[in-house]
Order: structure tokens, then sequence, then C-alpha cells
């Protein structure tokens, strides 16, 4: 089953699923265009959860439509009629005549305490046998997720990758003259603002351990690097030097940052501690040096360039040392963000004039190009490395957009006012 | 599209919804964003039409009560802005005679101290045009410095492409958001 699943998805990934997101004419709801087909989308039936009195979606509800944003999977209908998980009352021949290859099913009981139980089985229909069964013990507010758990760990039975529904994203939104940095769930829902200023955030920075966000804020009206808290909103200003300071990135020990700064001349790259001491120099070149970004095993700086005469992606070993040139094809090479797994780093290349994200496989050095925007920028690794979220453009707003690391599936989604842009995906949560 | 696909995304819809984002009320139809007019230094603008009404306020930077230089429209020392070609940090020979104002200005006021804002177009990354915008920065800051201006009168700052003066999309947009600012601390 397993096997017939996983050349299911490959079948499906060839096909694009292409979701734009449109304002609509009366209201600031949007609406989903799709073009192309999802034919061989894996059809997994997610059924009501016996005893779930959430609010709608309910459980259900909120797993389904974190399976279908993959693009991997169709997901039945499977009307309101719950399915107790156990194996022996789900009715299989009834699931299979309705195209059922998976399905999910579950429960929710009160605990003494008032917490509650959630469980759940996926189930291989054409063998009839349990594929996967999880119990959690939540409080009401975290039904989500327990959701969204439920759904990472059907991600990754039926593709072998880590699902990434229980991360979160970071992102700025610009509405008039007002920037917020804000936190949402991976799905966009509980988004919370994190800082908000009058003056431009950029470049927000998730600490590996998922508990600190570092941006650089122009509040002080030039930038600044801060390092902020996400549990107690505590924040440092941990490269507040004469001139500029930007573009943080963390070590993946979490104890230093890469940040870039002008206070020796130019835009240079520098270390410095995560509470802001230890400042020393990493790399000192006649040209701009910026956009660092730690490999996962910390070995290795990748950076924006243009020592060479036209912005390029290099690395440079995080003790120091002599720059590697990583880019040569075409005159603009920026943005480098290296996948989880260490084997590629996605960009943006500028091709004839149009901004795109593309990704290139260290070893090889091919380049394959995955999106065919304009404006496209600020590419961010989903942390299994399938996802590249990015900032985008759609009739002059700033939109987030996301494509699969293989460039077939992709998502557009936009707000019906204000710019969203500058997107940076969280790491996995740590266990619950 | 297969019925039951259509309903699958419907319903996924009010998530991705939600990604963009809580505060969105209203419905912008046009190209361009609604704010217009973006956040700016108050004296990035060579044609500061306060400075009518100058002599009626001190200015802590001004030399007399009476007549700010730096604010007065007819002196070349309110023209604060340097403009660029594309992918350039030249400074255009058209520039020297306000360098050389400001560059005697400062050496005349040693208690005077400018920030210089460099400042991109759109196109691009945002942290590579920050560094674009710090490189037209300090090329001020040198020029003004081989004039013979101390260089702890100066700071060199950029602002990249995130505080655009024109809001277009286009070359006229573009070109006038490739400039260096300069602002007198307590402008």
């Amino acid at each position: 089953m397993i096997r017939s699943l996983l050349s299911r998805i490959r079948r499906a990934a060839s096909t694009a699923l292409f979701l734009a997101m449109l304002p609509s004419a009366a209201s600031a709801a949007l609406t989903i265009e799709i073009v192309g087909g999802g034919a061989n989308q894996i059809p997994v039936a997610v059924t009501a959860f016996v005893g779930d009195g959430g609010t709608p979606p309910g459980l259900a509800g909120v797993i389904r439509a974190d399976l279908a944003r993959t693009g991997l999977f169709k997901t039945l209908d499977t009307g309101d009629n719950p399915v107790p998980p156990e194996p022996q009352v789900v009715n299989w021949g009834d699931w299979r005549g309705r195209g059922a290859e998976a399905l999910v099913a579950g429960g929710v009981t009160q605990r003494p305490d008032g917490r509650l139980e959630v469980r759940f089985r996926l189930f291989d229909v054409a063998k009839q046998t349990s594929l996967a069964g999880v119990s959690y013990t939540v409080t009401p507010a975290q039904l989500r997720t327990a959701a969204h758990r439920i759904a990472d760990e059907v991600y990754e039975k039926l593709t072998g990758d880590r699902g990434v529904f229980s991360t979160k994203i970071a992102y700025v939104v610009k509405q008039g003259r007002r920037f917020t940095l804000e936190v949402a769930d991976a799905d966009g829902f509980n988004p919370r603002s994190v800082v908000n200023s009058n003056e431009p955030i950029i470049s927000p920075a998730w600490s590996p351990d998922g508990a600190h966000l570092a941006y650089v804020s122009f509040e002080a009206k030039k930038p600044v690097v801060y390092v902020q808290s996400l549990l107690t909103g505590q924040r440092l200003a941990v490269a507040e030097f004469r001139g500029s300071n930007s573009a943080p990135a963390w070590a993946p020990d979490g104890k230093r940052l890469a940040v870039v700064l002008s206070k020796d001349g130019g835009s240079q790259l520098y270390l410095v501690g995560a509470d802001g001491k230890g400042v020393q120099r990493l790399a000192q070149s006649p040209g701009i040096d910026t956009e660092p970004s730690f490999s996962p095993d910390g070995q290795w700086i990748y950076f924006t360039s243009d020592r060479g005469g036209s912005p390029q992606i290099y690395r440079i070993s995080a003790a120091g040392g002599p720059a590697e040139r990583l880019t040569f094809e075409g005159s603009y090479n920026a943005s480098p963000r290296v996948s989880p797994d260490g084997k590629s780093f996605a960009f943006i290349q500028r091709n004839n004039g149009r901004f795109q994200v593309a990704v290139q496989d260290i070893a090889s050095r091919q380049v394959q190009l995955l999106t065919d925007g304009s404006l496209d920028e600020s590419p961010s690794f989903a942390p299994n490395g399938k996802i590249i979220l990015y900032a985008s453009e759609l009739r002059g707003r700033g939109v987030l957009a996301a494509v699969s690391s293989d460039g077939r599936v992709k998502q557009r989604l936009t707000a019906s006012s204000g710019d969203v842009r500058e997107p940076a995906w969280g790491p996995l949560p740590r266990n619950p | 599209m297969k019925p039951a696909l259509r309903a699958a995304v419907y319903r996924s819809f009010p998530i991705a919804a939600v990604l963009l984002l809580a505060a969105c009320a209203g419905q912008e139809t046009k190209d361009t964003p609604k704010a217009a007019v973006e956040d700016r230094t108050p004296t990035a603008a060579p044609t500061a039409p306060q400075a009518t009404t100058a002599p009626a306020q001190a200015s802590p930077v001004a030399q007399t009560p009476l007549s700010n230089p730096l604010k007065d429209p007819a002196n070349i020392l309110s023209k604060r802005s340097i403009y660029y070609d594309l992918d350039s940090h030249a400074i255009k020979d058209e520039y020297q005679p306000l360098l050389q104002a400001h560059a005697k200005y400062l050496l005349e006021n040693k208690n005077s101290k400018i920030i210089i804002q460099g400042n991109c177009d759109e196109r691009g990354s945002r942290e590579y045009n920050l560094a674009l915008g710090q490189r037209r920065a300090d090329g001020v800051r040198r020029a003004l410095m081989v004039l013979g201006v101390t260089e702890n009168q100066i700071e060199a700052v950029s602002f990249g492409e995130e505080k655009p003066k024109a809001e277009g999309h286009d070359e006229a947009a573009w070109a006038q958001n490739r400039r260096s600012d300069i602002v007198y601390a307590g402008e």
C-alpha cells in the first residue's frame, strides 16, 4: 500500500496544482483559482471525529485542509458522519467504493480534568490495516494543534517525509504606513503581532529552537538588528553599531548570529553572540558581502557578494578563510538559503529583468528555476525541505507564495489589502 | 476539476485566507499600494514648504533665529538629495556645489552632525539593496571627508528600498528612489 501510495504521489507531483487567491469583488474574502488538474492526487478520506464538539471546521476539517494544501492529496467528501477509529467498525467496501486509498478516523473524549484526549488511526483501505495510531491529551484551546499533529503523522506515513503542519511562519505586514512583524501557524491561523512600527521591519530569522526572532527594524532611523523572545516579548539590540546593521542569520547552535555591519566601511560579514557580545569580523572584501545563511551543520556560511562585479552567491567557512564562488549563470544571484539537508540552496535569480526563485544543487551545481514571477524575493525553506515560502507580487501588492522544492506545486496567498512580505519559516516544534 | 477536489480546496481556502491576514478589512482595487505617500524624513524633500515660515521659530541647528540656512529654500544647504543612475553609486558632477556647501557648513559648525541615508529602487533583494544604499551613503560620506569634514560629524546609513520617495513601479519612480539624503541631527 505504502509503495502504491508513493508512486501515486510521484504521479500527482507531475501535475502542477496552482492556487491563486484573488480578492473578491464584494468583501475582504478571498477566492481560489486553480489552474491545472489534480487527477493523480492520492485520495484520502478524513472522517469527522467522534465527539468533536469544537468549532467548525473541526479536527477533520483542519487535517483535510493541511493535506490538501500540499497538492499531494485529494481529500474526499466524507459527509458529517463520524467513523470510530476502530478497524472492526470500518466499512471497507464502502470506502473502497468511494475511491479512498487511505482513511483517517478519530475521536475526542473529555477527561475529568477538563482536558481532551484526541486519538486517531490511519488506515490502508486496500489492506484493511492500521498504518498509524496516536493519542494526544490537549486543552480545548489546543485542538487545532492536535489536528496539525495528526496531519503531520498522516503526511509522514504516506510520503516518508516529515510534516510541517505544526510549524509556524513569520512575516511582515505593511498596512499603509504601519509595519507589523507577525507569527502565525503554518496554515495562517492564530496570527499574532510580535512588533509594530511606523518604520520598516525586514529580515526576520527564527532561532533554531523557535523561541526567538531576530529582525532588522528601522525605528531608530537606521537599520538595527534585534533579537526578541517570543515568549516574553523582551528584546535586545544585538547589533547597533555606527552605520547600518542588518541581515541576521542564526548559527545552528543558536548561540551566535552572522550579521552584516557597515561600521568599518562597506557592508561586511561579522559574527555576534545572541547576547550582543563578542562581535568579530568574519570576512573582508572590497565589495558588498551580505545575506549570510548558515549550512545546517554550521560549517559554512553562504552569502551574496558583488566582489566579482555582480551579485553572486559564495560560501565561506564559519571559521573564516577564503570564499568560494558558487553561482556562475546570470548577472544577479542573491538571497541564498541552504536547504535543511544541506544539499542545495534556494536563491533569487534575475532573468531578463525578472526576479525568480531558483534552487541549486551544491554538489552538481545544477540550477532549477522554480517560479515565474517578476519580483520574487526572500526564499525560506520549510523545515522538511519540501516547500519554499517566498515573497511575490500580485497586481502591485506584496503576497506570500509557496512552491514545492521540485517546482511542481504552487500556491499563492494574498490579502485583500496591505502588503505581506519577508516570510521566514520556523523550525520543527520541539517534542510535545 | 473534480467536485470532490473543488470541495476540498474550498474547505482549505479559509485557512489560507487567514494567512492574509487579520487586518484585512478593506478592499483594494488599485495596482499600487494605497499609501501614496511613504514615510520620509522631514527634510528629504528639497522644497519644504514650511521653510517659508522659518523666521518665526528657532531650530536647534539654526545659526540665528531669523535665518536658518539649512531651511532657507534660497540657500543651497536646503538641497539635500543626490540622485544616481541605475546600478551606480557615482556622484554626478552636478552635485559638487551641494556637497561643497554642506562640507563648508559642517567645517564652520563643528557641533553639527549629519546622517546620510542611502536609498535604492525596489527591484531585487531587500538586503542586497540595503547594501547598495549603504554604498551610496558611504560614497557621499567619503566625498565630504575629502572636503575636510571630520568623520565623527557624519554617519552613513542605508534605508535600502524600504523608504521609497516615489511609490510607483516604473523608471520615473525608481529614479526618484535611487538617492542619498543628507539629514542634520535634530531635524
